[in-house]
């Protein structure tokens, strides 16, 4: 579980986060929806301790990131696995190499043991015959599930993805969001997910915190989203022609059920 | 104002590259591979360039001694003197602020726009020490290759005066022998030593701290160029006052 208060952060004169809580459950996918600059990826990188907040409280179940030590902060970072947006990959190394990175920085377990671990994860991911390839040779999806890959490989208890299916064809997407979410129930992690993804939205979306202009403006589930009258949740999440036929489709449903 | 940020954040930068280690196992792995990177892929431009500049300083000094009074042997001398004294610490040193000090700025701040030092810091990884460290052992290799660019840089003149028929064999020793001052020797890798941080880390500063993307990568570079070559100069000017004079 990740509790987040009152978040306020402000670069200059403009504020970008206002006042946002929330709790992030543990084994849910919970997904950060918004416009483009409405302030998820930095709510992310605060929530990561990658920039720092103005005022709040961001707390891992029972500890609060800043009134860590350094020892406990480094600990915590251990239980971190984060995809983000561009997956990146360390250029210079295997797909093999970049999973056991992790590994290999921070336990002292045996060369066989690590590869082994390694290869778990890979095929966890359903990659198969790419260790010894580099990034580069590696499509859009093929990344996305490396980065899913190094980020489980220390079976982490939280999970962050920025933006995990920019980039990527609708099929693909689907794929890497079923994979988020079944990773997500296997490993019984909190997995934080920043979208702007409508498919993710109705598909995987069981916790979902609605920003905009910074504000937390709505929160539901994937269900709830579909009956919400928020103006602002309804303009975003509906805006094209199809998800407003869905939405409607689905509540005729409800209706007739 | 800003010179005062930046001056600061790079003091930072150095403290924190000292902080908490890497893995000796993984960072062997990388001050190897950075010394391959930075020193031994180096050799081969360093030597064709001081060989060519050795050999253009003593062409020009025999040129310019075309008064019988004057020695041959001063051919040799000055090329030795030209050398050890400024070519092979100081330009070879502003010409790798090009070549390597651009390499370790688009290097990191590819890294950056590419968001893997982000991905380290996410590990718990001292991003400055897994990055920087490395480099500045790498160079302190760096009078190895200003050794090779004096030896080369002589070795040249040598070849370029007795086929130009400007010095015999014996003038040219003899010359390189004058007035020979061990000190001077200790002086150039003395600063050898000390452009060789400054090429390691202010770099590094530039790629760290980049912001924008692959524009911001080309940018930083340029301007990595221009602050370690400025550093590289005053730095000069600051330890020749100190050492010789």
């Amino acid at each position: 579980m990740i509790k987040i208060e009152n978040i306020l952060k402000s670069f200059g004169d403009s504020i970008i986060l206002k006042k946002i809580s929330t709790i992030f459950e543990k084994g849910k996918t919970n997904l950060i929806i918004g416009q483009s600059g409405s302030g998820k990826t930095v709510l992310i990188k605060c929530i990561l301790g990658l920039i720092k907040i103005d005022q709040g409280k961001i707390q891992f179940e029972k500890s609060f990131l800043y009134s860590m030590g350094q020892k406990e902060r480094a600990k915590l970072r251990q239980d971190i696995g984060m995809v983000f947006q561009g997956s990146a990959l360390f250029d210079s190394m295997t797909v093999e190499e970049n999973v056991i990175f992790p590994m290999k920085m921070f336990t002292n377990k045996p060369k066989d043991e690590i590869v082994e671990r390694a290869n778990i994860a890979i095929r966890r991911v359903n990659l198969i015959n790419s260790n010894n390839k580099l990034p580069s040779e590696l499509s859009g999806g093929m990344k996305k599930r490396v980065a899913i890959a190094r980020a489980i490989v220390m079976n982490p208890k939280y999970l962050f993805c920025d933006e995990p299916n920019s980039g990527l064809d609708p099929k693909t997407s689907i794929i890497i969001d079923n994979l988020i979410q079944e990773i997500t129930k296997e490993y019984n992690i909190t997995t934080v997910i920043n979208s702007h993804d409508m498919n993710s939205v109705m598909e995987i979306g069981e916790k979902i915190v609605f920003l905009e202009n910074g504000s937390k403006k709505w929160e539901g589930t994937n269900k709830e989203i579909f009956k919400t009258e928020n103006q602002s949740v309804t303009k975003f999440v509906y805006s094209s022609e199809l998800y407003k036929k869905i939405r409607k489709v689905y509540l005729n449903e409800q209706d007739n059920n | 104002m800003k010179l005062f940020l930046h001056l600061g954040r790079y003091f930072l930068m150095i403290q924190k590259t000292f902080g908490k280690f890497t893995k000796w196992k993984m960072l062997k792995n990388l001050i190897f591979r950075e010394i391959d990177d930075l020193i031994i892929s180096s050799i081969g431009i360093v030597s064709f360039l001081s060989f060519f500049v050795g050999g253009v300083v003593a062409i020009q000094t025999a040129i310019n001694i075309d008064n019988p009074l004057l020695p041959t042997y001063l051919i040799g001398f000055t090329t030795r003197q030209s050398m050890i004294l400024e070519f092979s610490p100081t330009f070879i040193s502003v010409i790798m602020a090009g070549k390597v000090g651009s390499y370790i700025t688009s290097s990191i701040g590819t890294m950056r726009v590419t968001e893997q030092i982000d991905a380290l810091e996410v590990m718990g990884v001292n991003t400055y020490n897994y990055l920087i460290f490395p480099k500045i052992i790498a160079l302190t290799l760096f009078p190895f290759l200003i050794t090779i660019s004096m030896a080369l840089g002589i070795f040249g003149g040598y070849i370029a005066s007795i086929n130009g028929g400007f010095a015999s064999h014996s003038d040219f020793i003899e010359g390189l022998q004058l007035d020979f001052i061990p000190f001077h020797i200790f002086y150039a890798f003395i600063k050898t030593f000390i452009f060789a941080i400054l090429l390691a880390t202010i770099p590094s500063y530039h790629g760290y701290f980049m912001k924008g993307g692959a524009l911001g990568v080309g940018k930083a570079s340029t301007t990595s160029f221009i602050w370690t070559s400025v550093a590289i100069i005053i730095a000069n000017s600051l330890i020749t006052n100190l050492l010789l004079t």
